[in-house]
């Protein structure tokens, strides 16, 4: 099998390539297979949507398909933190665009880039579903709730 | 079994744990056995209580004592005074659990759960969703040893049918006919899905029942599989529920561990398994079609009906799909019987239905009420009213698809029927309430941006025509709004209506035509007078200074960022409105009210 793997990546293959050959005579696996697959790499650039499509048997504009059909599926490497604003509607009504437009502002980023440095990804995402702490926003798998745009710099001070 | 004297509730769903109860469940367990209780004290991690504002919320049980906000620093006063000495920490309290006597109200007593009805969410905040055996000990899979001992697949569908529940995830259609026509085709393979891809923004219940009672789900979904005839069920669930995803597995894995899944289940010949897939971030994937496009690791794009997924579904086999709150209902009916299921609610639209409140309201969280509750109890009795004093606009129902309900409609019964006829649906059940002030036109504009970014592409009314009326809305609230706009989005939205492949193409104008058949004057506010009545649309606010109230005090021209503002001191000063850049700093500073945002 051809992958442009380097020694460092080779690793990472390897898990790839156990993930598929266990998934591989399921039903429906690609979609399963690529989640896995980004969980490994953090994105999914072009040789890695290649090997699972020369993996599973697929053509590399089906994985391609997928991969720009859904939003969790990212093709380009993310910051060390990402950022996500919610942008449901309970969140919106309680003022979650202004939060969004405070963090664009301080980390000198449109939303859905990375900051120069690489340390931020700032998203935009939907409901989390804790509307109760509305407006609300994670970053990593931390969740802030009940914010306001004032909290913003000394909550990204902590990163 | 060892019995406990008392029991403490710690709430784990995705609010609470977001607001630090895993801390509270270590802090418990360390501080109970430090005072030796280990014995005698349980702490239970349970699934949401429903008051997420409250969060998070401890209950102590003999005495359902109702502990809301707590903190770190509060375990050690609970442990010591209520664990070890009985003593009930009353200003740790929920306050609506305090009455004015000074006596303590119990869980069931407080406003907030006084007029629910719980029954899709009867083990939530009751049971740890992390242990079969709790949910078997509150009668879990007696109703799918029912029906595999006692009854026939077609007796099974009667019984749903008989109920009169409707789907519970958007458009209503009556499950008990969706099984039946599953059941009538013949195939060699059939499947059972789960729709848990609560893409509404606003609405968490499925998440909820899945976070506090996944057994329930699985048990319906073995007891559809018998009804229809069908193996294997899926459970499609947003990746963006992590909690809801680790206890669905942990209750399959258990499930089959006692025999409730897998081969020949409880002896009678009958196999059902279960897997769960999760989606990737795509709204369109709680349609249907999509959303089996999904489990077969394509692009979820919907594909035309007929054939119907009951004749040709996933993997082109038949198969039922059903939301997770319907599901929920599922092994109640089953055991209550469909009279007792059907002496709940309106003519067409029986039993309870949940709702997730959230925006503008005092109470936010979820509650379960009978069908034909009317909406004004469910935002004030229940949910508390606006906060702050500010006046009530409108409760948006039915997510992107739904529509804005006005304070003149507040006493109509919600029901399917109704919410139609007012021209909203009732969605998965998503409840956000708007205050005064909020913007109608740019509520509409944020469902239509939604709709433009979720729309799959694949038919043109959805793909162009949404992203057309987008920009409509867009340059309103902008204040570049013109002569004939209101007509135009109109015309888009009776044509996209018509012609739009799918339910999310179909449904997408609604939030635009019911804001325009109940807050036409704020379209009009902002077309001709340039002015947004709610004064939220950036572009089209004017600061002023009323020079009544001004001092002169010059701290406003201190803190603007421009230089707009300009005066001499203890005279009124003023705000050259075509520098200023409408940040609020000045208002924000002012100590005397003097500046006017309009």
């Amino acid at each position: 099998m051809s992958c442009n793997c380097c020694g460092k990546d080779q690793e990472k293959y390897q898990q790839l390539q156990a993930v598929i050959d266990a998934k591989k005579g399921t039903k429906g696996a690609l979609m399963p297979v690529m989640q896995e697959a980004q969980s490994i790499f953090g994105y999914l650039p072009k040789e890695v949507q290649l090997f699972i499509a020369e993996g599973l048997g697929v053509t590399l504009s089906e994985v391609f398909g997928v991969a720009t059909f859904y939003a969790q599926f990212v093709l380009e490497p993310q910051g060390e933190h990402v950022i996500g604003v919610c942008l449901g509607t309970a969140c919106y009504v309680k003022g979650s665009q202004a939060v969004l437009d405070r963090l664009s502002e301080e980390l000198d980023v449109p939303v859905g880039k990375t900051t120069k440095d690489g340390k931020f990804t700032l998203n935009a995402t939907r409901c989390l579903g804790a509307c109760g702490l509305a407006p609300v926003m994670m970053i990593g798998d931390e969740v802030y709730g009940r914010l306001t745009p004032d909290e913003i710099p000394a909550i990204l001070a902590k990163y | 079994m060892d019995l406990f004297r008392s029991q403490v509730l710690i709430c784990g769903g995705t609010g609470c744990t977001s607001s630090g109860s895993p801390e509270l469940i270590r802090l418990f367990e360390e501080k109970i056995k430090e005072a030796g209780l280990e014995k005698e004290v349980k702490v239970v991690r349970t699934g949401c209580f429903g008051l997420c504002e409250m969060g998070p919320i401890v209950i102590v049980y003999p005495e359902g004592a109702f502990y809301s906000h707590i903190k770190a620093e509060n375990v050690e006063e609970i442990v010591n005074e209520h664990l070890l000495k009985g003593r009930i920490v009353r200003h740790l309290l929920c306050r609506e659990a305090v009455e004015e006597e000074g006596a303590t109200r119990s869980l069931d007593e407080v406003d907030f759960y006084r007029k629910q009805k719980r029954v899709a969410l009867r083990n939530c905040g009751v049971i740890d969703p992390e242990r079969i055996d709790e949910y078997i000990a509150f009668d879990g899979y007696k109703a799918l040893a029912k029906v595999l001992t006692e009854m026939k697949p077609q007796e099974v569908i009667d019984v749903i049918k008989a109920s009169g529940l409707r789907g519970r995830g958007g458009a209503g259609f009556p499950t008990g006919m969706k099984w039946q026509f599953a059941a009538n085709s013949v195939d060699d393979q059939k499947y059972v899905c789960c729709n848990a891809d609560e893409g509404d923004p606003g609405a968490f219940m499925d998440r909820s029942v899945l976070e506090g009672d996944p057994n329930a789900v699985i048990e319906a979904m073995a007891i559809a599989g018998y009804a229809i005839g069908a193996t294997q069920g899926y459970v499609y669930v947003r990746a963006e529920y992590p909690i809801a995803v680790k206890r669905l597995q942990i209750a399959i894995n258990q499930a089959r561990e006692y025999g409730l899944l897998g081969n020949d289940i409880m002896g009678t010949g009958f196999s059902f398994d279960l897997d769960i897939r999760l989606g990737a971030g795509a709204f369109v994937c709680g349609e249907e079609t999509a959303l089996m496009q999904s489990i077969e690791g394509k692009r979820g794009e919907p594909r035309p009906r007929p054939p119907f997924p009951a004749v040709k579904g996933l993997f082109d086999k038949p198969t039922i799909l059903n939301n997770v709150e319907t599901y929920a209902n599922i092994p109640q009916i089953i055991l209550k019987g469909a009279d007792w299921f059907a002496s709940m609610g309106t003519e067409k639209s029986k039993g309870t239905k949940v709702f997730a409140l959230g925006g503008k309201i005092k109470n936010t969280g979820l509650v379960e009420i009978p069908m034909g509750t009317t909406l004004r109890e469910i935002i004030y009795d229940i949910g508390g009213g606006c906060p702050g004093g500010k006046k009530f606009k409108a409760a948006q129902t039915g997510g992107p698809s739904g529509g804005c309900i006005p304070a003149s409609l507040l006493d109509t019964p919600i029901d399917y029927d109704n919410l139609i006829a007012i021209g909203s649906m009732m969605g998965s059940g998503g409840m956000i309430v708007m205050d005064e002030d909020n913007c109608m036109v740019d509520i509409a504009r944020f469902f239509l941006d939604f709709t433009v970014d979720e729309s799959c592409g694949k038919c043109p009314p959805c793909r162009i025509g949404t992203r057309r009326m987008l920009e409509i809305l867009e340059r309103i609230t902008e204040g570049k709004g013109e002569d004939g706009d209101i007509e135009k989005l109109e015309t888009l939205a009776k044509n996209i209506k018509a012609s739009a492949l799918c339910g999310l193409g179909q449904t997408a104008p609604n939030p635009v035509l019911s804001t325009l058949r109940y807050f036409r004057d704020e379209y009009e506010a902002h077309i001709y007078e340039k002015r947004c009545p709610a004064g939220h649309c950036k572009k089209l606010l004017k600061y002023t200074i009323d020079p009544s109230l001004c001092k002169g005090c010059s701290l406003c021209s201190k803190v603007c960022p421009v230089g707009a503002i300009s005066g001499e001191i203890k005279k009124p000063f003023v705000i050259d409105s075509s520098k200023c850049i409408k940040c609020g700093a000045c208002q924000e500073k002012c100590r005397f009210n003097a500046i006017v945002r309009k």
